[in-house]
């Protein structure tokens, strides 16, 4: 699996470098390469439906961003508790990666999981379905409530952005109105 | 360390560079970099745990000469959690571009000052 670890070395390389360049645009482009990177990840770790769907998903997410970042200014204070905060986020992240190490020596090693769960799905899922794609079978048949939550999470998520996003409150729309009645 | 446990170390870096991110970054824009660096991180370990060596894609097709597949599960659920990824950034993205709008700043040192 040499040609992951080179994506995933270049998807770190990407991430570093949108958060360490100082233009916001560029730091938007760098993020996009790093996602368009781990589109290729799953293609490579035999995922084609979440291929898809982030490719979708991040080039939405990097139309939103540039939105967001376009004739805006950055400016770098290195006020405050500069050198404190600096050591306290690094001991943390070393603190944090050799966790992380530990728990990972337990897990099984890669490319041999336990499919104990999905045993279950890979015997029968032609039978009781009858779809050719078991990742939709899944989503759809076994675990459709999951989707529907998903569903719901989503329709929130938009209720929020017309809700912190809209430009005139409904009181004042509803006072004008009554002005120009 | 285990060759055959590379890519989660890897994986784990990749999470970290964006908790470094959220932690040490002042622009809002760089913390949601950031948020969304954790998220792809998170994305793709689960599906590294569900892979499978020499296995293939989970579609089945009349003839075929590998039988074993990598596994489903962790496909289809994080499929859910890359659109739900999607709906929090827009949120965020939506809540910084108002801010901005009312404090004419990134700066979240400077937000704090100002206290609305």
């Amino acid at each position: 699996m040499l040609e992951l670890n080179i994506l995933l070395i270049f998807m770190i390389l990407g991430a570093l470098i949108a958060l360490e360049v100082k233009d916001l645009l560029s730091a938007v482009v760098a993020l996009g390469a790093s996602g368009l990177g781990l589109c290729i990840v799953f293609l490579i770790l035999k995922a084609p439906d979440l291929a898809i769907t982030q490719l979708v998903v991040e080039i939405l997410c990097l139309i939103i961003l540039i939105r967001a970042t376009i004739k805006k200014d950055l400016p770098f204070s290195t006020s405050g508790r500069w050198v404190f905060n600096t050591i306290v986020s690094f001991v943390f992240i070393i603190i944090f990666l050799y966790l992380g190490y530990l728990a990972i020596k337990d897990l099984p090693p890669f490319g041999y999981p336990l499919m104990r769960i999905s045993q279950f799905y890979l015997d029968h899922a032609k039978e009781l379905v009858r779809s050719a794609n078991l990742v939709s079978s899944i989503i759809l048949n076994f675990r459709a409530y999951d989707t529907l939550g998903e569903a719901t999470v989503l329709f929130a998520s938009v209720v929020g952005v017309m809700t912190v996003m809209r430009k005139k409150g409904r009181k004042k729309l509803e006072e004008k109105e009554e002005d120009e009645l | 360390m285990n060759n055959s446990y590379l890519p989660y170390f890897l994986c784990l870096v990749f999470f970290c560079v964006g908790l470094y991110g959220v932690l040490r970054k002042r622009n809002i824009i760089k913390i949601i970099i950031g948020l969304v660096i954790c998220e792809y991180a998170a994305n793709l370990f689960l599906v590294l745990v569900g892979y499978k060596m020499g296995g293939r894609s989970p579609l089945y097709s009349p003839d075929q000469s590998i039988l074993d597949m990598v596994d489903p599960l962790p496909q289809a659920l994080v499929l859910t959690s890359i659109v739900i990824g999607l709906a929090t950034t827009a949120l965020v993205v939506g809540i910084a571009i108002r801010i901005y709008e009312k404090y004419g700043t990134f700066d979240i040192t400077k937000i704090s000052k100002l206290k609305g």
